[in-house]
């Protein structure tokens, strides 16, 4: 009784109240056919039709020039250049990833934008300009989304020059 | 021709981890009763009440303007909601201030806060988007590859992030309303602490906090008439990016740099660096002290590093900088632009006790947010313009 009447005099200062949210998300045409050429294995970016600058993963219009991409698509390489990075030692409920890992902002060949994505390399090799390529799930996995591709990994080419990336920092 | 306004009451609650002693409304009602009582005014003085927050997501409550509505007054008056992402503080003051200055209203009150002892901001900043891969965990993780960009291209010494946060935190110590009161604040104390998103270290970022700021502004006839001291509003003025764009300067976003100019074209200063005397920059990670330093123009490109370093940016330097210790020292993110914008008016009124440029009479009040995107600016005086 008295436990009771203790616990009756504790402020309640926190409850959880957990919710869920279902998404139902309309990728739109140009998301649409860059997901499904994902799911055969090809990455596909778009030309902005004023500057000339290719966009990957497009939205199907450039977010500077507020123009309509056409239907011409480019297929890219799935190497790339790391612009930057960073280690993350912090954890998030969102992200299943082992602590220490690494971010990067991977400027893939052939594409003019970033793409942000983990690497999977000894945490001391990692630099900007460093050369990648990503690895892929096995082929019965792949489903219309870039989780198809793993991570990035380190491949044997030399350095990028600061200049050919420094742009896209 | 622009009403001119003035900041006439200030309210701020003390920053801390946790206020499990109040609720939202309870919290923000406090911020709000320190603005006008510093206003010398009653609930039924104000015209019309502005609030702002960070994203719904934080806490949890959508739309929390809603049930808060009765807590700051709101009922049978006009009433407007703003967000925009971290800047929301400095863009709730502006909003604020353009009610005035249009001449829809005499006296508006505006109230920014967070309670992140509810929330989990980490988690809402982490959300992974329909077919992609979540990997940036927080702000911490998209803004630290740019602080690596920045330190790349202007050669700023490792150790600056280091030196603005130990200033920051000293300065935490003189404001009794700062969150982290860190006594044994050293170099080596920050440079020991660990790396969580390498090139940030856990003492160079901000802490989460709860707490509420409240400002009352009005129209000059009537600030005129005031024996108190209120802070002039010289100029104010916001602009917004696209987060992704091929080629957009994520480090020095082209948005900051006209921001930085339309401002000061319109408070009429020419050379930010000598004109103002001191400003409250808004620096979640140690790094973006230089970096707003540059992108305010009021260092030269690739040389903001040099301000910190040189101790231009310490309380007694030539541009103080977050004399109250600034979001370094306490972050409640909704408010802690509003707080910016709050200092330096006190700055200007001569208020701002124990961590109060001398002479003050012209500060500068800046916020940021979502992916370097967003940006909220003010310049307040002791002086009508």
């Amino acid at each position: 009784m008295s436990d009771a009447n203790e616990a009756a005099n504790e402020p309640i200062a926190v409850i959880r109240t957990p919710i869920s949210l279902d998404y139902h998300y309309s990728a739109g045409q140009s998301a649409s056919r860059f997901l499904r050429a994902i799911a055969q294995g090809k990455l596909l970016g778009q030309k902005c039709p004023v500057d000339g600058r290719v966009y990957f993963p497009s939205r199907g219009a450039c977010p500077q020039h507020g123009v309509t991409f056409g239907d011409e698509v480019v297929e890219l390489s799935d190497k790339g250049t790391v612009v930057t990075f960073s280690i993350v030692r912090v954890p998030s409920e969102n992200i299943p990833l082992e602590l220490p890992y690494i971010t990067i902002n991977v400027l893939l060949d052939g594409a003019d934008t970033i793409l942000i994505h983990v690497l999977d390399a000894k945490l001391e090799d990692v630099r900007m300009g460093m050369r990648v390529q990503a690895v892929w799930k096995p082929k019965e996995e792949w489903t219309t989304s870039t989780a198809n591709i793993l991570y990035f990994r380190p491949i044997d080419e030399p350095d990028a020059s600061y200049d050919s990336y420094k742009e896209h920092i | 021709m622009a009403e001119l306004t003035a900041v006439v009451g200030i309210g701020q609650t003390k920053y801390q981890a946790k206020r499990l002693d109040v609720s939202m409304p309870g919290m923000i009602r406090e911020a709000a009763e320190r603005a006008l009582a510093d206003a010398n005014c009653t609930w039924k003085d104000i015209d019309a009440v502005i609030i702002g927050k960070a994203p719904d997501l934080f806490e949890g409550v959508m739309m929390p303007e809603l049930f808060l509505n009765d807590a700051i007054g709101g009922a049978y008056k006009p009433m407007l909601r703003v967000h925009t992402a971290g800047s929301v503080g400095g863009s709730t003051g502006i909003v604020a201030a353009s009610m005035v200055q249009s001449g829809v209203h005499d006296r508006v009150l505006c109230v920014a806060y967070e309670k992140q002892s509810e929330s989990n901001a980490t988690w809402a900043l982490s959300i992974a988007l329909p077919f992609s891969l979540a990997t940036v965990a927080g702000a911490g993780g998209y803004f630290a590859p740019l602080v690596r960009g920045y330190i790349r291209r202007s050669g700023a010494p490792e150790d600056t992030g280091i030196r603005v946060a130990v200033k920051d935190r000293q300065n935490a110590l003189r404001n009794p309303l700062a969150h982290l009161h860190l006594e044994d604040i050293s170099f080596d104390l920050v440079a020991n602490s660990p790396m969580l998103w390498d090139p940030i270290r856990y003492l160079e970022t901000c802490p989460s906090s709860d707490g509420a700021c409240a400002m009352v502004m009005e129209k000059a006839s009537l600030a005129s008439k005031r024996s108190g001291k209120v802070a002039w509003i010289h100029a104010t003025e916001m602009r917004s990016e696209p987060t992704m764009f091929s080629g957009r300067d994520q480090v020095m976003p082209r948005a900051t740099l006209d921001n930085a100019a339309a401002l000061y074209k319109k408070a009429g200063i020419t050379n930010p660096r000598r004109e103002i005397d001191c400003a409250e920059i808004y620096v979640p990670f140690s790094w973006f002290e230089p970096m707003w330093m540059e992108g305010m123009l009021i260092s030269e490109r690739n040389e903001g590093w040099k301000m910190t370093y040189e101790g231009a940016t310490a309380i007694d330097g030539d541009f103080p900088v977050n004399m109250s210790g600034g979001v370094l020292s306490s972050n409640p993110i909704g408010a802690s632009g509003l707080i910016r914008f709050a200092e330096a008016a006190r700055q200007v009124r001569g208020l701002a006790e124990k961590h109060q440029v001398d002479g003050a009479k012209k500060a500068l009040g800046h916020a940021y947010g979502g992916g370097s995107q967003y940006f909220s600016t003010w310049i307040v005086s002791s002086e009508k313009p």
